[in-house]
């Protein structure tokens, strides 16, 4: 199913003149956006956009914070941070677990964790794991609640160039998987092309490019030169 | 494969080689070797390093005592304060002082352990908690403990209560300190991930705070545990009737050094003996820890 023709069932996001400001400075600025479900939606911006106030903001983390607008989002939401953000006296498992309650939770949090490829680490402590392996678990972490959206804030940003492609790959094979929609907050144009289905570009607190990408054509290169130009980014290496 | 960053590295310089035939063999520029560095580090571990000086110290003591070097009114020798333990014990004098002891110094702990985390944890989790206590608990630390003594006997008595009274006070301040800076020190991070994964309010505490405390409160207990004993020590040399503090006086009266050197080895072992209790129980607890260290 192409991602528009999604756009007419109730969509899993809607946000409606949402405003955020910290200290008389103005974030986010009225923004309207509709996020259907199922989509893998990246959200593109300089830093000090007001992408990381607009995640968390959907996520319900913004305590005393001035501003107003409707928003609505579903019951069940995960959220990855940049850094894994396990807690160093709790094993991997147990990590996985953080909140979670039922018979078979450990049966699910052991099946969340083979996914990401860390099975056989359940016992291992987080200070063991490598900078890509802390953030497999943190996935897992989040997958395991089964999430109708998955927000993440730069998942990658911390880790090495060969690890970060190895983990879209992840990504995206799970979000295939399970197709929850996800808002992935990113400042990396080649990130956002390569994962999500729809890129916006935040600026100066709206909405500044909705950008629709089609993975079968394959022209990747011109999505990323009009998400640079809308960024204010020029390439001359010539 | 999911281990891309923990490949081995190779090491940083590599061994000399030998200098057999090379540079006959018409290798150009023998100054290019790698040579190996100067380490500067200590080197490798001594077994029982502890061990090796206190031991060394004794042996010198017997040597000297065996020469006439020391005056045995003064210093006497090792034997004869091992024979005094061993006369001191057998007649009922030393276990019957050791055990009041214990109980002070033990009792005074308890007190001041569970007086110090319940503080703690009050101060650490409300505001109002802390608006009635921190301030109140630094002023108290900010009064020399001791010092206390004579107002503690003109209200208590001067029985055990005081004394035990006393010794809670020594160890409830460093136990609230460091459990409540360790409280307040909570990683704000965490705080959002907990709100994320939607704990309550009651797991919150039990997952991420009080593990998360733990560290600071050992640091607290081990100070604690020190001064009971300090407390001790000074409390039954002032004003006691019986206690291993009380005996040590006497003998001080008599000119008994032997019987002051029994008390003070018994008082070295307790603080042995307690400190490593601590460090077990710390390691057990912390072995997430470990892993970081080793």
């Amino acid at each position: 199913m192409a991602p528009h023709t999604e756009q007419l069932t109730r969509p899993a996001v809607r946000l409606r003149g949402l405003t955020r400001s910290f200290d008389g400075r103005t974030v986010l600025d009225g923004i309207d956006l509709d996020l259907p479900v199922g989509q893998f939606t990246a959200l593109l911006g300089h830093s000090g956009s007001g992408k990381s106030t607009l995640l968390r903001a959907v996520a319900g983390l913004d305590h005393r914070v001035s501003g107003s607008g409707r928003l609505s989002a579903p019951e069940r939401v995960s959220v990855v941070f940049q850094d894994s953000r396990l807690l160093p006296w709790r094993r991997v498992l147990d990590n996985v677990l953080l909140g979670l309650d039922g018979k078979d939770a450990e049966r699910r949090g052991r099946a969340a964790l083979e996914e990401v490829g860390l099975k056989g680490r359940e016992r291992a402590w987080p200070s063991e794991l490598s900078g890509g392996e802390a953030q497999r678990a943190a996935l897992a972490r989040s997958l395991v609640r089964e999430p109708e959206l998955l927000l993440a804030d730069e998942p990658f940003g911390a880790l090495d160039a060969l690890t970060r492609i190895k983990m879209h790959n992840l990504l995206r094979e799970l979000w295939e998987r399970h197709r929850p929609s996800v808002l992935l907050v990113t400042h990396d144009v080649d990130e956002a092309v390569v994962l999500a289905d729809r890129v916006l570009v935040l600026e100066r607190g709206r909405i500044g490019l909705d950008l629709v990408v089609d993975r079968e054509a394959g022209a990747r290169g011109e999505y990323r030169a009009r998400l640079l130009a809308a960024l204010g980014v020029t390439e001359d290496i010539r | 494969m999911t281990t891309t960053t923990a490949t081995n590295a190779p090491p940083l310089a590599e061994p000399e080689p030998e200098p057999g035939p090379g540079p006959k063999q018409g290798r150009p520029d023998p100054d290019h070797r790698v040579r190996r560095r100067r380490s500067l580090s200590p080197g490798k571990r001594i077994p029982a390093a502890r061990l090796v000086g206190p031991a060394l110290l004794v042996v010198l003591w017997a040597v000297a005592s065996a020469a006439g070097a020391l005056d045995p009114g003064a210093i006497p020798a090792p034997w004869t304060v091992v024979e005094s333990g061993v006369q001191l014990w057998t007649d009922g004098t030393l276990p019957a002082d050791i055990l009041t002891s214990l109980q002070r110094a033990g009792t005074g702990f308890v007190l001041g352990l569970v007086a110090g985390i319940a503080l703690a944890l009050a101060s650490g989790l409300s505001r109002t908690g802390e608006a009635l206590i921190d301030g109140t608990v630094n002023l108290n630390r900010a009064i020399p403990t001791l010092g206390l003594i004579p107002l503690f006997i003109l209200w208590l008595g001067i029985g055990e209560t005081f004394k035990i009274a006393i010794i809670a006070i020594v160890v409830y301040i460093p136990i609230y300190l460091n459990t409540h800076a360790a409280l307040s020190g909570i990683d704000s991070r965490f705080v959002e991930l907990a709100e994320v994964q939607g704990l309550g309010r009651f797991r919150f505490i039990r997952q991420i705070v009080i593990p998360g405390a733990l560290p600071g409160f050992f640091v607290g207990l081990r100070l604690g545990v020190t001064g009971s004993w300090l407390g001790l020590v000074v409390l039954e040399q002032i004003n006691a009737t019986s206690g291993l503090g009380y005996m040590m006086f006497q003998a001080q009266n008599y000119g008994q050094t032997d019987v002051i050197l029994v008390g003070l080895v018994v008082y070295g072992i307790f603080g042995l003996i307690s400190d490593s209790t601590v460090r077990v129980v710390e390691r057990r607890v912390l072995s997430w820890r470990r892993t970081l260290s080793s």
